[in-house]
């Protein structure tokens, strides 16, 4: 794996943020939203409640956990679709770049830009309503790597769906989020759900997170064992989604859609 | 002795019941310019992308000096460049930053000074810092171009490289080339709708139809030798009746 190539992926990113301050919006815009409007939705909440919960802890910290987790899955996605807007592909998969730096390359862009709105969200919630996320703990290190793991795995999964069948696809890459946060329990325990839904959560790593934090928050404890599952769990999807990035990498060169994106043949 | 730079062998590929490309096989040596000639759907794009290595072949192989394209795709892609009138580069970045990324794709030793040289190969000097889709389709035929001799590869794949450029800056762009091939000792394959330009600038000419390489020759002889007045002439028999000039 050459570095200079995962570089080249990566800076080219840098050069479209660094002409155009409305790429910046994609960082800033919703997560600005979503706390400033779920800050005062908590604040609110704890002025009516009888206090025996603290709203705040409960929402912010999730919101801003769910949205670090979006922004992962969306970070690797939109520079794969300025590659599809620009019809970029055969410029780079005709030069040495493999799969595995190009994916890599993805990452890294996504990684930056989620640490950037990440640190964005916890200034504007301590600014705000002197909301300190960092009082969950040494667990939430852990939990931000079980979300960047399973965000950049169902990223490469929603890029390799998008390789595959065309730019339409970004479709269908865009909701996953959405779909997965009634499953996840970002905003309550998993044991409100139904038994067969429950069964669908305790598979998919945010779960984990979200439980764990809460546990946190109740009990000041962590459970290792949750944390043992949500990194292991994020792990295999990790390779179950490079594996699928790769197989339809290969697919795409098979059946000469690289060369004619533009076409989004679905019929191969 | 000639080395050379590209060896295709029984190269295949179909699109369902379509045979693109059927069993083709051929070389391109050190410092040779060999023109891929064929009507539309003849298969010249399609051998392209296998060269380049974004299309799999149903069988046979492609060395790219002397490394096979499936089993060392990378290396055999380190030791090539491509330009096509198809393959733009992004026009949302500067001419100088576009070959800055491409150059670090191809792991360009000293990329600072190459991109300056290259720059000043191409006369693009002025529009270093400008962003490629304000340029004209000239100027963003000579930053394709540049982008393909950034890695100073081995092997340059030409797809219609002039197609949309005045006559003026044609020329200039077929010197260029012709100059790079013999002074690096560079082979290029090349494909063109313009005899005119073929005959001026190609060693060798492979004539593609219907997914079969059914003529290779010089150029300049090869019509007499098929009674025609020019490469342009032979072109249109061959294109439209193949089977009078004895080929099926």
């Amino acid at each position: 794996m050459s570095l200079a190539r995962i570089y080249a992926i990566f800076l080219r990113q840098i050069y479209l943020f660094s002409h155009n301050w409305t790429r910046l919006f994609s960082i800033f815009a919703w997560i600005f939203v979503d706390v400033i409007l779920w800050a005062f939705i908590t604040k609110y909440l704890n002025t009516v409640s009888s206090g025996s919960l603290d709203f705040i802890s409960i929402f912010v910290g999730a919101i801003i956990m769910w949205n670090l987790f979006v922004r992962f899955q969306q970070g690797m996605i939109m520079p794969l679709l300025e590659d599809v807007w620009t019809s970029n592909f055969l410029n780079y998969f005709g030069s040495p770049l493999m799969i595995s730096e190009y994916a890599v390359g993805l990452m890294s862009v996504s990684f930056v830009t989620s640490v950037v709105g990440f640190s964005l969200m916890v200034v504007i919630a301590g600014l705000v309503i002197s909301y300190n996320i960092f009082m969950l703990g040494i667990g939430l290190a852990v939990f931000l790597l079980v979300l960047f793991i399973f965000g950049l795995a169902v990223g490469l999964f929603a890029c390799g769906v998008i390789l595959r069948f065309g730019p339409s696809a970004e479709w269908i890459a865009w909701p996953i989020p959405a779909i997965l946060s009634p499953l996840v329990g970002v905003f309550y325990p998993i044991s409100v759900l139904p038994h067969a839904v429950q069964a669908i959560s305790r598979i998919l790593p945010p779960t984990y997170v979200f439980e764990g934090m809460r546990q946190v928050l109740a009990t000041g404890t962590l459970s290792l064992s949750n944390l043992g599952w949500g990194l292991g769990l994020g792990f295999v999807y990790m390779i179950v989604a490079f594996s699928f990035f790769t197989y339809i990498y290969r697919l795409v060169l098979r059946n000469g859609l690289i060369s004619r994106f533009s076409a989004e043949a679905t019929e191969f | 002795m000639i080395q050379n730079t590209l060896e295709v062998k029984n190269l295949n590929r179909s699109f369902g019941a379509i045979k693109a490309v059927s069993d083709i096989s051929f070389s391109v040596g050190e410092g040779e310019i060999v023109g891929l000639l064929g009507p539309n759907g003849a298969g010249k794009t399609t051998t392209i992308n296998m060269i380049l290595g974004v299309l799999t072949s149903d069988s046979g192989s492609v060395e790219v000096a002397g490394y096979n394209n499936k089993t060392h795709r990378s290396l055999a892609a380190g030791k090539m460049n491509f330009a096509a009138v198809y393959a733009h580069i992004p026009g949302n970045l500067t001419v100088k930053q576009s070959l800055n990324v491409f150059g670090r794709l191809y792991e360009v030793k000293e990329l600072k000074n190459k991109i300056k040289t290259t720059l000043k190969e191409f006369d693009l000097e002025k529009f270093a810092n400008s962003r490629i889709g304000w340029l004209s389709s000239g100027e963003q035929t000579r930053v394709n171009l540049a982008k393909a001799m950034i890695n100073s590869p081995r092997l340059i794949l030409l797809d219609e490289p002039t197609a949309s450029l005045d006559p003026s800056v044609a020329g200039l762009i077929r010197e260029r080339i012709r100059d790079y091939a013999k002074f690096n000792n560079a082979s290029v394959l090349w494909t063109s709708h313009n005899m005119h330009e073929v005959e001026g600038v190609c060693d060798r000419v492979l004539f593609l139809s219907k997914g079969k390489i059914i003529l290779e020759g010089n150029p300049k002889t090869l019509p007499q030798e098929y009674d025609k007045k020019n490469l342009e002439e032979l072109f249109i028999s061959i294109a439209r009746e193949p089977l009078t000039l004895g080929f099926e």
